[in-house]
């Protein structure tokens, strides 16, 4: 993974002593917090409902032992002894004081850690594939992209100011695992006829209180012209892009207004313009990037003891079987962690959880460690020899639970437990959902089946590309709950459909109940998800199971 | 027609911790909303986050919330302000988690 090298220490150093600078000034009284509030929030610095809030970037979701060691340091030393890992692969501490930021901050950049432009309108922490570099399916490892991206972003002077932030993924894979299409933009590494590498671009996908689904506005983009053609469409959009209606201010509605074609030619142009200012030296960059993201040291070993195992222990082989996926080398699995224990918050570990994830990346996972945006963990590298092992130890830690994909698997915003623009709770309603579909021992036989919750129209919980979206309301002072049905995340991306009225906080568990018990008798058998079955018979025959006495009142 | 005035009192965050305190009759802050002054006049109330407001070395976001009169002090009229004088539901975290001590202000 990207070292630092002497600059990118030396800049850090000099930012996070810029923000000691300012955070005493604000103690003392000399800023105003309107004067301040800008300076914080460029150093990821939020105040919450009950406290302030440091959200600090995980690049790409990548991080090492040491890094994930000092984030278990920051939840024990100056948090309350946990982290939450959020949908845009990054980390939250929800209790920092104001006074000890600046140590905070210190201690994430002796491992190369930081949390610039993870807030503001900037671009913002660059996102990817979090099976990169491991997944059976890509073309090639998309995080060398991801970080030339993050590297140009970076306090880049034109896009510091932006009308609104700008988020950005990259993914490499025939499976999209990284919601492309639901980013500002997204980079798509394809490859041509002539067998040549590229990048699609896609625009103008987003979720929030306008869902859309991102268009492709440049099947091929050569390799040598990503870094320009990506610069002239922030700044094609940072130009026409609306300053008026902070609601309207996102590419997709510039992309929307103006029209996809409108939108190419105005690219088009400014990039010709200012393409040759690229002279050469980004690709210079890439290609010492692109070393530091080199394979590991693949082994190999007998793994007669995994098989043995696998068969003889049912536990493991229901972990096996539903948190591991197929690696591209011989031998190697991806597993995926989930921080999704049933009743226990979506995205929450604790200090010595985390810990135990990076004891294990060190000793079995060529020390990587990857964030997803389904807030888990994974360990992208693991030998199968070693998986008894690693399923041992995260029994011990209590992370072993058999559930991704599953519907317990939930993603779950902050809501309004934390968050200063919630309308409602999410987090408890995950915790409902998941302790009762464990109780009613089904989750297995239901099979993939994505919750998506989020506690305000701002979609940070995905609630839009859920197979089931919810969506925490305010109606009238009381938490009210809205139901979308058929989103989907992936290169099938969709929007939800809004299944009809809301359902009150003390309603919404017993409603999903109803109609994941509906697809249940819906479905054609096992084999048919939720997502499919819902695909083939459409809204009506769900909403029977949601609104029974509506259908009561009809009959 | 103007909508009557709704009782109110004034909260913010704490500077330095973050944490969620109310303004007293006695000028003070208080992180219990019990203690609040809770206000029934609309331009006393307006003067009183003025001045609140001010104090730009102490708190952070002062604004208005509703609130009604109980005998045991202001109690909060919405689930927003519920939550924030008692804490997150998921952990035992935040004001729920301090005992509540006498003295208990800034
Ligand atoms: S969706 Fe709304 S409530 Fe949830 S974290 Fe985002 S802004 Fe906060």
């Amino acid at each position: 993974m990207y070292q630092y090298n002497d600059f990118d220490t030396a800049f850090l150093a000099q930012r996070n002593k810029q923000f000691r600078a300012q955070v005493e000034r604000r103690i003392a009284g000399n800023l105003t917090e309107d004067e301040f509030k800008p300076l914080r929030l460029m150093n990821g610095l939020y105040l919450q409902l009950h406290a302030y809030m440091l959200r600090v970037a995980i690049p790409y979701g990548t991080l090492n032992s040491a890094q994930m060691d000092t984030l278990a340091l920051l939840a024990e030393k100056w948090d309350k002894g946990y982290g939450h890992f959020t949908t845009r692969q990054n980390i939250q501490y929800n209790w920092p004081k104001l006074s000890d930021v600046p140590d905070m901050l210190d201690a994430l950049a002796k491992v190369g850690m930081h949390a610039i432009q993870t807030s503001g309108n900037t671009i913002r922490n660059v996102t990817a594939d979090h099976f990169a570099g491991a997944a059976a399916d890509e073309l090639e490892d998309p995080r060398p992209v991801a970080e030339l991206i993050r590297q140009w972003s970076t306090d880049h002077p034109e896009f510091q100011f932006m009308g609104r932030k700008f988020k950005i993924a990259v993914g490499a894979a025939q499976k999209d695992r990284a919601v492309l299409k639901a980013h500002d933009l997204a980079v798509r590494i394809v490859q041509n006829d002539a067998g040549e590498i590229g990048y699609e671009i896609l625009v103008g996908g987003g979720l929030g209180r306008t869902p859309m689904i991102g268009k492709v506005i440049n099947e091929f983009v050569a390799r040598e012209d990503l870094l320009a053609y990506i610069e002239a469409v922030v700044s094609v959009w940072n130009q026409i892009g609306r300053r008026d209606n902070k609601y309207k201010a996102r590419i997709k509605i510039t992309v929307h207004e103006h029209g996809l074609d409108d939108i190419r030619a105005r690219v088009a142009e400014r990039f010709a313009q200012i393409r040759p200012t690229f002279t050469g030296a980004d690709q210079k960059l890439f290609a010492d990037i692109k070393a530091h993201f080199a394979a590991p040291d693949f082994r190999k070993a007998p793994t007669v003891e995994f098989e043995t195992a696998y068969n003889a222990n049912p536990l493991f082989r229901s972990w096996v079987d539903t948190n591991l996926s197929g690696h591209r080398a011989e031998g190697y699995a991806i597993v995926t962690v989930s921080i999704k224990k049933h009743g226990e918050t979506p995205g929450d570990a604790t200090a010595e959880q985390m810990r135990t994830l990076a004891e294990l990346a060190r000793k079995y996972g060529h020390d990587e460690l990857r964030i997803s945006h389904e807030q888990n963990v994974i360990l992208p590298h693991v030998h199968k020899s070693d998986l008894t092992a690693v399923y041992t130890a995260l029994r011990e830690a209590e992370l072993h639970t058999a559930n991704i994909g599953l519907v317990s698997d939930i993603i779950a915003c902050p809501g309004m437990d934390y968050c200063a623009l919630a309308t409602a709770r999410s987090i408890p309603v995950a915790q409902q959902i998941a302790t009762r579909f464990d109780e009613l021992k089904l989750e297995h036989d239901i099979g993939h089946l994505q919750i998506k919750i989020s506690g305000c129209i701002n979609a940070c919980g995905h609630h839009h590309v859920g197979h089931i979206g919810i969506l925490g309301l305010d109606r009238a002072g009381v938490e009210n709950y809205q139901i979308t049905l058929g989103g989907d995340a992936t290169e099938t991306a969709a929007i939800g459909e809004r299944a009809g009225p809301g359902f009150a906080y003390d309603e919404i568990v017993p409603a999903i109940e109803r109609l994941v018990n509906g697809y249940l008798e819906l479905r054609e058998g096992p084999q048919e998800t939720f997502l499919e079955s819902y695909r083939r018979l459409g809204l009506a025959p769900f909403k029977a199971y949601l609104y029974p006495e509506a259908q009561a009142n009809a009959a | 027609m103007p909508r009557a005035f709704t009782p109110k009192v004034v909260t913010a965050n704490a500077l330095i911790e973050g944490d969620v305190i109310y303004l007293t009759s006695q000028d003070s802050w208080t992180r219990e909303m019990c203690d609040a002054e809770l206000m029934t006049d609309e331009a006393h109330a307006q003067l009183r986050l003025l001045e609140a407001s001010q104090q730009v070395d102490v708190v952070v976001g002062a604004y208005l919330a509703d609130a009604t009169a109980s005998d045991k002090g202001p109690q909060p009229t919405h689930f927003r302000e519920e939550f924030r004088r008692t804490g997150p539901s998921n952990y035992f975290h935040g004001k729920q988690a301090v005992a509540s001590q006498d003295g208990s202000t800034l």
